[in-house]
């Protein structure tokens, strides 16, 4: 492909994954009201938080560091553009990956995370530093069972890290159905510790130790880091369905319904499972990790090269 | 009005501070989080950190042991802010006015650190949630356009 051809399409992407992550986050909090049998937030609310916060003060607060306090958002920002942008590359255009993007998807998926220990760091702030000390731990918690899982997919289908083979090819064979579900299963839970959802909220714990790592963020640096969420909320169940459940297509009106009914289908699990559980603890969500899911993962990627 | 104001008033997140009441203001402004009331319909939420506040709620007389601690609440808070005095207590003092803690009434302690601030009045003891809902969405139309 042409070089000068990614701009535009990191563009388009990133406009379209904006989109996507707000009306998902609109999703999540309807979702939330109807359990809670309250109504709700309009459906533009999340993208009139976002409006809201670029328009308000940036403070940086007087024990920060200006340069990494500032730049963190935008880093996690960026990374989530790219993981996107091959995304939809991938969904658009099958043959237009290359070998070994899965693994390219899942560092560029790592950096948010990172990024938000880095700023929670640089803030200077007490309850930032406990918040960013458990972000870190979440993500040795669970990036282990979450690589063993999609490295169980990818044994289970085409043998080929790439996203456009894991999209046409299907499984086949009962063991590896099998251990394809008990993967799916245990990212479900992964995705629910990387976005921040309830059972695994330990990093932010709004009435614990006040968002954590965002305490000291206000104004324009907050709303980029509320995007960068909203668009990960997006980003990680595409990239979970294209992993294990065939991705999308758009050829004929059903095939539409039933990607979008997929896509759906994960942000309603994802949400009532954070609306049903209360918060773990740290030590909690490891031992989770560790013991239950990685073995579970374990047992995945058995069944599916057998 | 510009966008700007026009997206703060679609989005107030409420900071709540006790600074000094009875636990009686809290509850009712609690209740309007809950499903009988719902302010999230407004696009209000209770915000974690008084930085990503729009409305610091101010419950209770500023009390001696309060008073610094509250300016302080107010000087962290990302301007444009409001100051939303829910109670006889935070409005004048209450029945405690001539108490020895008393402090000063809310507005006072705040207008010492902005003097520009905008400030809403909820009296009653407590007052009620529709009360309190119809003094938020009042004190927006004072905000800069």
């Amino acid at each position: 492909m042409n070089p000068i051809w990614a701009i535009p399409l990191l563009v388009g992407a990133t406009a379209g994954t904006i989109v996507l992550g707000l009306l998902s986050k609109f999703i999540d909090r309807k979702v939330t009201a109807w359990v809670q049998w309250r109504k709700g937030p309009p459906w533009y609310q999340p993208a009139v938080d976002i409006l809201k916060l670029l328009g308000k003060e940036t403070v940086v607060p007087e024990g920060a560091r200006m340069t990494g306090f500032l730049l963190a958002p935008l880093l996690g920002f960026a990374a989530v553009c790219v993981a996107a942008t091959l995304l939809w590359w991938v969904h658009f255009n099958p043959e237009a990956g290359f070998t070994g993007d899965v693994i390219v998807v899942l560092y560029l998926l790592t950096i948010p995370s990172l990024a938000i220990i880095i700023g929670g760091s640089a803030s200077g702030n007490p309850l930032a530093a406990v918040g960013a000390g458990r972000e870190m731990k979440l993500i040795i918690a669970y990036e282990l069972p979450m690589l063993l899982a999609i490295l169980a997919a990818i044994a289970g289908s085409s043998k080929n890290f790439q996203l456009g083979s894991l999209i046409s090819v299907s499984t086949t064979g009962i063991a590896a159905t099998i251990g394809c579900v008990l993967g799916f299963i245990v990212v479900l839970m992964c995705v629910q510790a990387k976005l921040g959802l309830v059972p695994f909220d330990i990093a932010e714990a709004g009435c614990e130790i006040a968002s954590g790592p965002f305490i000291e963020y206000s104004g324009a640096p907050l709303a980029i880091l509320f995007l960068t969420k909203a668009m990960l909320f997006a980003v990680l169940p595409i990239f979970v369905i294209t992993i294990f459940w065939g991705g999308f297509a758009f050829g004929s009106i059903g095939a539409a319904a039933a990607s979008i009914g997929k896509y759906v289908l994960v942000l309603v699990v994802l949400t009532l499972v954070r609306n049903t559980n209360p918060r773990v603890r740290i030590d909690h969500a490891m031992k989770f990790f560790w013991f239950i899911m990685t073995p579970l993962a374990a047992l995945a990627l058995i069944l599916s090269m057998c | 009005m510009g966008l700007k104001t026009w997206a703060l008033k679609k989005s107030i997140w409420l900071y709540h501070a006790n600074v000094g009441a009875c636990n009686n203001c809290d509850i009712e402004v609690v209740d309007c989080l809950t499903p009988r009331y719902d302010v999230e319909r407004f696009g209000m939420q209770i915000a974690e950190s008084p930085r990503h506040a729009d409305a610091l709620v101010v419950c209770g007389i500023c009390t001696r042991q309060a008073r610094p601690r509250l300016q302080e609440l107010y000087r962290q808070m990302a301007k444009p802010c409001l100051v939303l005095c829910i109670g006889s207590c935070a409005c004048s003092g209450g029945i405690f006015r001539p108490c020895y803690h008393f402090a000063g009434p809310v507005d006072k302690v705040i207008r010492e650190v902005d003097p520009e601030a905008i400030i809403a009045y909820v009296p009653g003891c407590p007052p009620k949630p529709e009360a309190i809902i119809a003094g938020a969405i009042k004190s927006l139309g004072a905000l800069p356009s």
